[in-house]
């Protein structure tokens, strides 16, 4: 099983969720996500200053293998986004929860937060979808 | 190697070279080129060498087993295009008076009326000029239907997550919101979030059946019944068709817009961008919205007229339609070459290509299971196709979908579909088609399971495959990332 660091929230759809402050979340694609889709060649990132509801598709990543849709983890809106993905995808691949990070957003609503998987459900939810 | 780089300045072909000054004094001097143009300036030998060797170098349906799930791969008779070029229909001119094409629309006309029949719909027209512009076409008929309505609230497609890519994006291309909906693990749709998904906003629904997953959703009519109650229609798309074709109708099945791959079913060429087909079959409600021209049968009033029975039909007869999706009819000699194929198989023919195909995918993934492969959806009887997951393979041996298709080319046989569909991980998506020998299906099984020890004893052999093809692997991140499709003579071409 891929690295599924304790500290972090995560989604049925891989992505996964950070708390920096009170409003503040970042949000990427798991390990495990990247690892499934393969070398990344390219990322559609949010747009800047926009609100998503939780479950919106937002951003895009393209693979050798495919393209997957990324959805808002939470309701809010997009305050900042990893320029530096566009000219490097391959970032998400080598540093999925560090540097490969794909956007921050002030959060709506805490409490959905809370209803999203801690790291040992997220490892479950992965087993479970293997079969 | 390039045409360019066998370039030499002033190589020429004297036979086909035009005579100095003669075609091109007319033009003013200020549209002429100041440079000459970047061709390449070879020999007629060397042209004939140069594309000779390039098309040995093909893999293709003449040489190789094809097994390219959801292409259907068949082989396309010969005789399909030696009729097809009969010298009537060539020097036929698309412009010239309807009375003087009567044999031609009379196998246009047939063509429609067995697509009507092999598909169960009310009507059809082959004015889409790709299974793409079929799919248009499909989507933008069920959008003036609702326009027609005044029912501008229906603003979402339910697309399922195992649908053909090109599913999402017409629908987005028709202006429409795309709602996804997951697919059981037994394969079929997920009916609780159908229900759940549809409501007074949904236009339509866009299924395969058999799915890309290779099998026949079992709750077909009950999806109808749920979309139709709604107030949303069905699409069909008809990539799957050899499947069934004279077995089950989509028409019985409740779709009210279909799209038939001539390429795929009907024995045409693939195109690799064209010419294609796409025609497209509707239920009695989408008649008026068809594409035109299509072809219609007027009963001659006295026998004067006799000779003049078939029409195209143009916006005149159909105010409501959708429109032009080209300048004429389609590809005229696309066309003809499935009306000869549906001719030479009649109604029998096409039942069992139904059943061939059907029962040579089963036979290959019986004996693929016998040899330790595990199948996707392993207790579900196949369609004209069905799906190996080497997901075992990928995590015991470190060898994938990807190192098992390139080592396949070293064997003989193109790749099947990897990666397809998304849903299913490490996956080879395999269609033999109807037209394969058992003995061919035989010699694949074997090379599949050749390669299995292989990846079992010597991973590393299978994982840099192939050996005995022109090109090796492919960095297929640096294609993707850095893209250049421009051969520039000047830099590119080391003296």
């Amino acid at each position: 099983m891929s690295d599924i660091p304790g500290d972090l929230k995560y989604t049925k759809t891989h992505e996964w969720l950070k708390i920096l402050d009170d409003k503040t979340l970042v949000v990427g694609i798991t390990a495990h996500a990247q690892d499934l889709l393969g070398d990344m060649v390219f990322v559609e990132l949010p747009e800047l200053d926009t609100s998503y509801n939780a479950g919106d598709d937002c951003a895009v990543v393209e693979s050798v293998k495919a393209a997957s849709d990324i959805y808002s983890p939470v309701s809010g809106e997009v305050i900042e986004i990893n320029e530096a993905l566009t000219d490097a995808p391959e970032i998400i691949n080598k540093a999925p929860y560090e540097d490969g990070w794909i956007f921050k957003m002030r959060a709506e609503d805490f409490d959905e937060v809370e209803n999203l998987l801690n790291a040992n459900e997220y490892e479950e939810f992965c087993a479970s979808e293997e079969h | 190697m390039l045409i360019f780089e066998h370039s030499r300045s002033g190589r020429i072909n004297k036979a086909q070279s035009t005579n100095p000054g003669s075609l091109a004094n007319s033009i003013p001097e200020k549209f002429l080129r100041k440079k000459r143009a970047g061709l390449p300036e070879v020999s007629e030998l060397q042209a004939v060498r140069h594309y000779t060797s390039l098309s040995q170098k093909n893999f293709s349906i003449d040489t190789h087993f094809y097994p390219l799930g959801s292409c259907t791969m068949k082989y396309n008779p010969r005789c399909c295009n030696s009729l097809a070029m009969l010298p009537g229909f060539l020097a036929r001119h698309p412009e010239s008076d309807e009375s003087l094409g009567q044999g031609y629309l009379a196998c246009m006309y047939e063509l429609q009326e067995m697509l009507k029949e092999a598909t169960g719909m009310k009507s059809v027209s082959m004015a889409p000029m790709a299974g793409a512009q079929g799919e248009f076409a499909g989507v933008a008929m069920i959008r003036a239907y609702h326009d027609s309505r005044k029912d501008h609230s229906r603003t979402e497609i339910i697309v399922p997550d195992a649908a053909h890519g090109t599913n999402p994006a017409t629908a987005v291309m028709c202006g429409y919101k795309v709602r996804e909906i997951p697919t059981r693990s037994d394969g079929d749709i997920d009916l609780d979030a159908l229900k759940e998904a549809v409501g007074p906003q949904t236009a339509g629904i866009m299924l395969t059946n058999p799915s890309t997953l290779g099998v026949f959703d079992r709750n077909i009519e009950q999806m109808s019944k749920i979309v139709h109650e709604a107030g949303g229609l069905l699409y069909y798309d008809g990539a799957n068709l050899n499947a069934i074709l004279g077995k089950v109708k989509p028409g019985d099945m409740g779709f009210d817009a279909i799209h038939i791959n001539l390429h795929k079913t009907f024995s045409t060429p693939h195109g690799g961008g064209g010419p294609g087909a796409g025609p497209v079959g509707v239920s009695e409600r989408l008649i008026p919205f068809l594409p035109i021209p299509y072809v219609t049968h007027n009963v001659a009033q006295d026998v004067s007229q006799e000779g003049e029975q078939f029409h195209l039909l143009t916006e005149k007869e159909c105010p409501q339609t959708i429109g032009r999706l080209s300048t004429f009819m389609g590809n005229a000699g696309v066309l003809l070459r499935a009306y000869i194929y549906a001719r030479m198989l009649g109604r029998e023919g096409m039942k069992r290509v139904g059943e061939f195909s059907t029962l040579n995918a089963n036979y290959t993934m019986v004996k693929l299971k016998e040899n330790g492969f595990n199948i996707a959806l392993n207790t579900r009887r196949a369609t004209h196709e069905f799906i190996v997951t080497l997901k075992n393979e990928a995590k015991n041996m470190d060898v994938n979908a990807m190192d098992f298709a390139k080592r396949l080319l070293d064997y003989g046989f193109h790749a099947p579909t990897t990666y397809f569909p998304l849903i299913v991980p490490e996956c080879l998506l395999i269609e033999p088609t109807e037209t394969e020998s058992k003995e061919i299906l035989d010699q694949f099984i074997s090379a599949m399971a050749t390669i299995r020890t292989e990846a079992q004893e010597n991973p590393e052999l299978v994982k840099n495959a192939p050996y005995s093809l022109p090109v090796k692997r492919l960095d297929d991140v640096k294609a993707a990332r850095e893209l250049d499709l421009v051969f520039r003579p000047d830099t590119d071409l080391k003296p």
